[in-house]
C-alpha cells in the first residue's frame, strides 16, 4: 500500500487562472482513480476552466482511469470549454477512443422511469394481474365442473399422490400445533377464569373458538406454508423448464391436467386435517383441565353442551373454501412464474403470502355472514 | 429428390405475420411456406424473434396479425377442441427437452397415447418402445429424465414428440447446449427420420453448421429489418453474396470450416 501512496503523490493539479493542468501519475487504476475524480470534482466549482491532462508519465492505466479522463472530457465539451490530452501512449488510445465515442455513453437518468411513467406502468401491471386472475378463476371453475361431471377426466392417481403428500404427511405437524394451541390457550385462559371459579367454562371458550375459527384458520395457514408453497415451486419449475408449454402443445391443458388434481386433493384434505387439528386441540384443553382437577367426563359434557353441530359444520365449510384458496393460489403463482433463477422462489413467496391474505379476508367475511345468518 | 415438378401444396403457409412480445413488434409482415416432407430451417441471431415465430406457429401465443395455415386450418383462429385437435397433429421438441421429471422415459412417451388414443396398456407400451427405438434409446426406457445426458434428453424429447405420429415436428434449438459430436448425431437422426418417415421438420436454430447439414430450405430472420432477409437452399445462400447479414452469417461458418 505504501507504494500506491507514493504513486498518488505524483498526481499534481496546477491552476493558472482559468487554466487547469493535471499531471497524471505513473499508475492510474481503480485503486486511485477516485482520487483524481474527487480532486477534479472540487475544481468544477470554478467557472470557466480549460482542462489539460498531461499523460507523459502514465504507464499503467485501466478502464477506471480511462473512464475518468473521458468523463471530464465530456463535461468540458458539454460546457463548451477547452480540453486537451497530451502524451497518452499509443496502447491506451483504443480504450480512450471507445470511452469517448458518442454512443457509448448512456445517462443513468434515462434508464430510470419518471414518476408518471412508473405510476402508469404499475397501474397497467396491476390491472393486467387482476384480469389474469379473473381469467384463471374462470378457467379453473370450468375445468373443475367439467371434471366433476365426467370424473374420468380427473387424474385420480395424481390426486391421491398429492393428497398423501399434502394430508397424510402433514398429520404430525397439524396434530402437534393443534395440541399445543389447545394447551396454551386453555392454560392462559384458565388462570384469569379461576379467580371467578369459572375454570370449567374454558371448555366452552376454547372449544368454540377452535371449532369456529382457529381450527380452520390455523390449518389453512399451516397448509399454505407447507403445500401451497410446494405447489407453486413444483409448477413454477415446470414452467421454467418448458414442461407447461410441452403439456399445452400436447393438447393437455395445464389447468385440467395439473391443477384440478391438486385442487381436488386440497378439497379432500383440508377439512380432514381441520378435524384432526380440532381433535388434538381439544386434547390439549382436556389435559390442562385435568391438571386443574376436572375429570375428562366433565370436560366432554361441557364441550358437548357448548359446541353444536352448526359450529362444527360452519368450520368445515370454511375449511373447504380455504382448501380451494390454498391450492388455487399456489398453482396460480406457479403458472405465473417468469424466467430466471429467482423466479421460482419469488412465486413460492407470493403463493404463501397471497393465500394467507385471502384466507384471512375470507375468514372475516364468513364470520360476519355467519353472524347475520345466525349460524 | 425434393424438387419434383408436381410439387404438393405447402403444408405450412405463414402469410403476412406480424408478431412480437408485449407491445413491441419484432417481426413485420413476414410470409413463407413449408413443403411437405422437407426439413425447413428458421435461422437468425439471438433475440431476432425466431422463437416468437415458432411459438406462434405451434399455437402457444397469438401473433399481432396475419395467418398461419397448417394443413387446411388457420391456427390463429382455432378455438377449444379444434385447437387441441391441432396440437395432437404436431410434435414439439423444446429447447430444454421439457420431459416430465416425475415420469420415466416410457411413461413420458405413453402419456399422450394414454390421453388421446384408446389403446390397451400393452399396446401403448409397445408403441413407446418403438419410438424409443427410433431415436436409439430402447434400453433406457425405465430411466428418469434426470438420469440422462443432454443429448439423450433431446432424443427422448423427439421420441415423445413423435408419440402420436404427427405429420409435422417442430424443433426449438435442437443443438443448443450439446457438444459438436452429439449435435452431429442428432442431425443424422433428424435426417434419417425425415427420410424414412416422411415427417416435415421445422427447425429453429442459430447453429449454422448443423442447419446447413440437415435443412432442405432455410429462411433467415433479421432483427434490424424485422423481416426475412434471405430464403432458399443453404448452399445457394452460402454462395450468394447479396446482403450483409447473410454474408456475415454464412461466412462465419466458412471461416470455421477452414480452421
Amino acid at each position: 500500500m505504501k507504494f500506491l501512496r507514493e504513486v498518488l503523490e505524483d498526481l499534481r493539479i496546477l491552476r493558472e487562472g482559468t487554466h487547469l493542468e493535471v499531471y497524471l501519475p505513473k499508475v492510474l487504476t481503480k485503486e486511485n482513480a477516485k482520487d483524481l475524480w474527487e480532486k477534479l470534482e472540487i475544481e468544477k466549482s470554478h467557472p470557466q476552466t480549460s482542462l489539460r491532462f498531461l499523460a507523459e508519465a502514465l504507464e499503467t492505466v485501466d478502464s477506471s482511469g480511462i473512464s475518468c479522463i473521458a468523463h471530464f472530457q465530456r463535461l468540458q465539451k458539454e460546457k463548451g470549454q477547452g480540453f486537451e490530452l497530451i502524451g497518452l501512449k499509443e496502447e491506451f488510445q483504443f480504450l480512450f477512443q471507445l470511452a469517448t465515442e458518442k454512443r457509448s455513453f448512456e445517462s443513468l437518468r434515462r434508464l430510470r422511469l419518471g414518476t408518471n411513467e412508473r405510476v402508469g406502468k404499475y397501474t397497467i401491471e396491476k390491472a393486467q394481474a387482476v384480469f389474469d386472475q379473473i381469467v384463471y378463476l374462470g378457467e379453473l371453475t370450468v375445468s373443475l365442473f367439467k371434471s366433476l361431471r365426467k370424473p374420468k377426466l380427473i387424474r385420480w392417481k395424481d390426486s391421491f399422490q398429492v393428497a398423501e403428500a399434502m394430508g397424510v404427511n402433514a398429520f404430525p405437524i397439524i396434530s402437534l400445533i393443534g395440541f399445543l394451541l389447545g394447551l396454551i390457550m386453555s392454560f392462559q385462559s384458565t388462570i384469569p377464569m379461576r379467580r371467578f371459579g369459572a375454570e370449567i367454562f374454558v371448555a366452552n371458550l376454547v372449544g368454540l373458538s377452535l371449532f369456529r375459527e382457529l381450527g380452520p384458520l390455523m390449518t389453512a395457514f399451516i397448509l399454505s406454508g407447507r403445500s401451497g408453497s410446494a405447489f407453486a415451486a413444483e409448477i413454477g419449475t415446470m414452467k421454467v423448464s418448458e414442461e407447461i408449454d410441452a403439456l399445452t402443445t400436447m393438447g393437455l391443458p395445464p389447468v385440467q391436467f395439473l391443477i384440478v388434481p391438486r385442487l381436488i386433493a386440497s378439497l379432500i384434505v383440508t377439512p380432514l386435517l381441520t378435524v384432526v387439528f380440532n381433535l388434538f386441540g381439544l386434547l390439549g384443553v382436556a389435559l390442562v383441565l385435568y391438571s386443574f382437577g376436572f375429570p375428562f367426563v366433565t370436560f366432554i359434557n361441557q364441550v358437548n353442551i357448548a359446541v353444536g353441530a352448526n359450529d362444527i359444520l360452519g368450520g368445515m365449510l370454511k375449511s373447504l373454501f380455504f382448501g380451494m384458496v390454498i391450492a388455487g393460489m399456489g398453482c396460480y403463482r406457479g403458472l405465473q412464474t417468469t424466467i430466471g433463477a429467482g423466479a421460482v422462489g419469488e412465486s413460492t413467496t407470493k403463493a404463501v403470502v397471497s393465500s394467507i391474505i385471502i384466507v384471512s379476508v375470507l375468514d372475516g367475511i364468513f364470520s360476519v355472514s355467519f353472524y347475520y345468518l345466525g349460524v | 429428390m425434393k424438387e419434383n415438378p408436381l410439387r404438393e401444396k405447402p403444408i405450412i403457409r405463414v402469410s403476412h405475420l406480424t408478431t412480437g412480445y408485449g407491445t413491441e413488434t419484432i417481426m413485420q409482415d413476414i410470409s413463407f411456406n413449408v413443403n411437405p416432407g422437407e426439413i425447413f430451417g428458421i435461422l437468425g441471431g439471438s433475440g431476432c424473434g425466431k422463437s416468437t415465430v415458432l411459438k406462434n406457429m405451434i399455437g402457444l401465443t397469438q401473433p399481432f396479425s396475419g395467418e398461419i395455415w397448417i394443413g387446411d386450418k388457420n391456427i390463429v383462429a382455432l378455438q377449444g377442441k379444434d385447437r387441441i385437435f391441432f396440437w395432437n397433429q404436431i410434435g414439439v421438441m423444446y429447447q430444454q427437452s421439457a420431459l416430465f421429471g416425475s415420469m420415466s422415459l416410457l411413461e413420458n412417451i405413453m402419456l399422450p397415447l394414454e390421453e388421446f388414443a384408446n389403446l390397451p396398456r400393452g399396446l401403448r407400451l409397445e408403441i413407446a418402445q418403438l419410438k424409443l427405438k427410433m431415436v436409439g434409446l430402447e434400453s433406457f426406457g425405465k430411466l428418469m429424465p434426470s438420469e440422462l445426458s443432454g443429448g439423450m434428453k433431446k432424443r427422448a424429447a423427439i421420441a415423445r414428440a413423435m408419440a402420436l405420429d404427427p405429420k409435422i415436428l417442430f424443433l426449438d434449438e435442437p443443438s443448443a447446449g450439446l457438444d459438436p459430436i452429439t449435435s452431429v448425431d442428432l442431425d443424422y437422426l433428424i435426417k434419417n427420420l425425415s427420410k424414412n418417415l416422411g415427417v416435415t421438420f421445422v427447425i429453429v436454430t442459430h447453429e449454422l453448421p448443423s442447419v446447413f447439414e440437415v435443412a432442405d430450405r432455410v429462411i433467415v430472420l433479421d432483427k434490424d429489418s424485422k423481416g426475412i432477409i434471405a430464403e432458399g437452399r443453404p448452399i445457394d445462400l452460402k454462395s450468394s453474396e447479396e446482403r450483409g447479414f447473410v454474408h456475415r452469417f454464412f461466412n462465419r461458418i466458412a471461416a470455421e470450416e477452414t480452421e
